[in-house]
């Protein structure tokens, strides 16, 4: 056998008080020397799971309860922790997610990289601080001599992950597990980091195992591919064999959800084998039922949102004198337009202002200059008055985090019957219960799901909370902040279908705020790019991603990940049921 | 994945089957002390059930019985199991009932202070402004103060301001109030602390988003999200808000001593002390460590139990 690590049945479990879980169950997988294996699947798949069972560093009361794992031919459960350590370091290195806290902040670059060869290696003295220079230079580190006596924090974040690969390489091992390597940074520093562990793989003949979420990063760098659902690995094959012609329902899915950026679908197809997504929405009849009722807004009207030379800037420094202040210009005179029915993209890196300028439109900032138009009337001028007030119930907006975006200590009846309550839109309290029956009915929850707490839901059910409890102020603008970055990609394949659905039902205006260029591919009619808090480009999304004009936006457009081997769209056969 | 076929949870479950119950089972020093505190308490309120006698009545007292030491003492007597004070009461009578008085002020200054406290703490983090910081540094300036002296001021200008008849009647709401008024900075900061943590989150600006007023949002989605550290610190200040009740009476400042508490048995016993009658102050102090250490004891527990990031 000339793989480097074979795992035959290795079953996972983590005694809890309910019972036992099964973390993985009879996994089985295997790296060759030099060839990258991705380990695939979405959070919860067990993935992280296997590549500590690997080192022995299953987080407690986790045990392997099953299999075998052999590395060159060595039964690594037989090892008790001595050699378990030395097999740790010397032989399979590791990396992992976050290079922020990998690295001990208080010692040297130097002294951690030394430390380590010693231990891991023979060279001592000159000889390892000479091997630690050579592996600097390797992950491509400059100066590494003079760069030995810096400390972490005077490295960025994509030098600091080289920094952890290079620790990884410290003891020349034959397998390095690479655990979400990248997803703790810019899509840009991506792509190198990844293009590095391609080339040392090939040029140190490494087996190495990258355990991700995203299929972009497995479609850049994997030779072979597991994935896995539940616990189990349900397909293994090559990169292209796996991506281009999945073979199992699962595979068909998750590639199915993800958000291409190459053309726009009307919606996500075939997402029904995921969590939630077999919950079937119900309709209502819109012109009939509460929800259709009520509409505030001109219906002539085509602009429902305006805004005007808007200016918001944050106290960095306090002080007294206001010459002293530092101060950073969070939206730099902003103007906007969105009109009725569409869905107008507002994208932009970390820290551009883009969900600056949606939390001024659902007046939780008040600008320092500008005005904004919600229908025509304007609610920043006097924000107090009962026109104003008016205007802004029409607007109501969704947010990023399902597990901070809803008070625990309230039912989700209570939760979604808030508005109602409150602005007593309905004529009495059965009425109210029946409308939020209806409206959870509707985000494809269910009717039963008022009586229960927040907490017995999943990321994306939260979210279509969340929903059910915007759609109870009866808004004509919806403002989506990143609603599904907080997401895996089955379920933000199926909450992005619901939003599309709702917007056609109910001719919702939406402004969809995302750093996420493919997701904004599928959602938005017009995308406005946003750099340092102004607005750089304003184009059809078609128009944007074929020929975009600002230099800004043809960078962010060469970041995305490729993701030409995707297979084109298309149904699950119904014969191939998973066993 | 939810299921929502199974019929829902009955409250009794509901209660039983969550993370702070199943810690309690499992940490044998909460239950002890849990254990003891009830005992402690129910035994307060039984006081007229189970107390062989009645202090408060002149015909059960008899000078004649004074300063009797413990019934297996020389000299003591078997119907007082723990004596007799300087006036001939029954010594476990006296502290059951004086008990009942310290855990009763302790309570209800407890709570003063935590309405209070948790009042001005909810406002002044999600109003912020000039509002917070007029508040928090009179919680500052406040807390410069030691406590116990704070308390001897109001307590002293309640009693000035009360007609001389009433003093006596309306000791005891003067110590609650002095005592209440003494802790509630310790609230306003822990409650002004979870506020700023909590005023961030998405539900709050989902509910600003919706337009509600701020004292509803306040009302309905902070403050219930603020109870945990305050149940925390609300158990660690009813132990010193007996302590404190028990210093005010020993310095003569807070209940009457015909009114048995534990302070001013405390006090009365103390002297008497050196000319050997020990058990007079002996066993109201007792009683008082007893209560103050597992009511203390719950309190850490209830710190570790509802703070994940220390398990």
């Amino acid at each position: 056998m000339t793989d480097l690590l074979t795992i035959t049945d290795l079953d996972v479990e983590f005694p809890t008080r309910r019972g036992t879980v099964l973390a993985a169950r009879k996994v089985s997988l295997s790296v060759a020397p030099g060839e990258v294996l991705g380990l695939v699947g979405e959070s919860g798949a067990g993935k992280s799971t296997i590549g500590n069972a690997i080192i022995n560093l299953l987080e407690r009361p986790g045990r392997v309860a099953g299999g075998q794992i052999l590395f060159e031919g060595q039964d690594l459960r037989a090892l008790d922790e001595d050699q378990m350590r030395k097999v740790r370091g010397a032989r399979i290195g590791m990396i992992f997610q976050d290079p922020q806290t990998s690295l001990n902040p208080l010692l040297t670059i130097g002294a951690q990289l030394v430390e380590t060869i010693q231990k891991a290696t023979d060279f001592k003295g000159n000889a390892a601080t000479d091997h630690a220079v050579g592996l600097l230079e390797a992950v491509g580190i400059s100066e590494a001599r003079a760069r030995l006596k810096s400390y972490p924090h005077q490295f960025s974040g994509g030098m600091r992950q080289r920094v952890v690969i290079a620790l990884a390489l410290a003891g020349d091992p034959d397998l390095v597990i690479a655990d979400e390597p990248t997803t703790a940074l810019d899509v840009s520093i991506q792509a190198q980091i990844l293009d590095l562990l391609k080339k040392l793989c090939r040029e140190r003949d490494l087996g190495v195992i990258i355990v991700t979420h995203d299929i972009g990063v497995i479609a850049n760098i994997a030779d072979r591919v597991a994935v896995m659902y539940r616990g189990e690995v349900v397909e293994t094959g090559a990169v292209a064999q796996v991506l281009g012609a999945p073979r199992h329902d699962y595979t068909k899915s998750l590639i199915a959800a993800v958000p291409r950026a190459d053309t726009r679908l009307h919606r996500f197809t075939s997402v029904d084998y995921i969590e939630g997504g077999a919950a079937q929405a119900s309709r209502i009849d819109i012109k009939s039922h509460w929800l259709g009722q009520g509409r505030k807004a001109d219906p002539d009207r085509a602009a429902m949102i305006e805004i005007n030379g808007l200016d918001l800037s944050f106290v960095l420094q306090g002080a007294i004198l206001r010459k002293n202040r530092k101060m950073v210009h969070a939206v730099d005179n902003v103007s906007l337009t969105v009109q009725r029915g569409e869905t107008l993209g507002l994208v932009g890196e970390s820290g551009s202002g883009k969900s600056t300028v949606a939390r001024l439109i659902a007046g939780l900032f008040t600008p320092d200059a500008g005005t904004i138009r919600v229908a025509g009337q304007d609610v920043t001028t006097r924000p107090d008055a009962p026109e104003a007030k008016r205007a802004r119930r029409m607007v109501q907006m969704i947010f990023q985090d399902p597990y901070s975006s809803l008070n625990a200590r309230m039912s989700v009846r209570d939760i979604v019957a808030e508005p109602i309550r409150f602005y007593r839109t309905t004529g009495s309290e059965s009425e109210t219960r029946k409308i939020v029956g209806d409206l959870l009915d509707h985000v494809g929850l269910g009717a039963q799901a008022a009586e229960r707490y927040p907490h017995e839901f999943s990321g994306g059910q939260r979210q279509r909370i969340s929903i059910a409890r915007a759609l109870a102020s009866r808004p004509e603008i919806l403002i989506c902040d990143e609603p599904t970055s907080a997401l895996d990609v089955s379920v933000q394949a199926t909450i992005l279908n619901l939003l599309k659905d709702l917007q056609e039902e109910l001719g919702l205006t939406m402004l969809f705020i995302t750093h996420d260029l493919p997701v904004i591919r599928q959602m938005a009619d017009r995308i406005a790019v946003m750099r340092h808090g102004a607005i750089c480009e304003v184009a059809d999304t078609d128009h944007l991603f074929a020929d975009p004009q600002h230099a800004y936006s043809k960078h962010l457009l060469g970041l995305m990940p490729r993701m030409e081997m995707l297979t084109p769209v298309q149904t699950p056969d119904p014969s191939n049921v998973p066993a | 994945m939810t299921d929502f076929s199974d019929p829902r949870p009955s409250r009794w479950q509901r209660l039983t089957d969550n993370d702070i119950f199943w810690s309690f089972i499992h940490s044998p020093g909460a239950m002890i002390a849990a254990a003891v505190t009830l005992l402690c308490i129910l035994a307060c309120f039984a006081a007229p059930l189970i107390a062989p006698f009645n202090p408060f009545d002149p015909a059960q007292i008899s000078l004649w019985d004074g300063k009797l030491p413990p019934a297996w003492v020389d000299g003591g007597q078997p119907q007082y199991w723990l004596g007799t004070d300087n006036q001939g009461r029954d010594m476990l009578s006296t502290i059951l009932y004086g008990g009942r008085l310290s855990i009763l002020v302790g309570l209800a200054a407890v709570c003063l202070g935590m309405v209070l406290g948790v009042s001005l703490g909810v406002i002044s983090g999600y109003v912020g402004g000039a509002t917070d910081a007029i508040i928090m540094r009179i919680a500052d300036v406040q807390l410069t103060i030691p406590g116990i002296l704070l308390a001897i001021l109001i307590n002293g200008i309640g009693r000035a301001i009360l007609p001389l008849e009433m003093r006596e009647d309306f000791a005891i709401y003067v110590v609650i109030i002095a005592i209440g008024l003494t802790d509630w900075p310790q609230f306003a900061r822990v409650a002004r602390g979870a506020t700023l943590v909590e005023a961030n989150k998405e539900y709050v600006q989902a509910a600003r988003v919706i337009g509600l007023p701020g004292w509803l949002i306040m009302l309905r989605h902070i403050f219930p999200n603020t109870l945990r550290p305050v149940l925390v610190i609300a158990t660690i200040g009813l132990a010193l808000a007996i302590i404190a009740e028990a210093t005010l009476s020993f310095l003569g400042q807070g209940i009457p001593p015909t009114t048995p508490s534990l302070g001013t048995l405390i006090r009365v016993g103390n002297e008497y002390l050196f000319s050997g009658l020990w058990w007079i102050t002996f066993f109201p102090a007792l009683t008082l460590v007893v209560l103050v250490f597992s009511v203390n004891l719950l309190g850490d527990w209830m710190r570790d139990a509802l703070n994940p990031k220390l398990r």
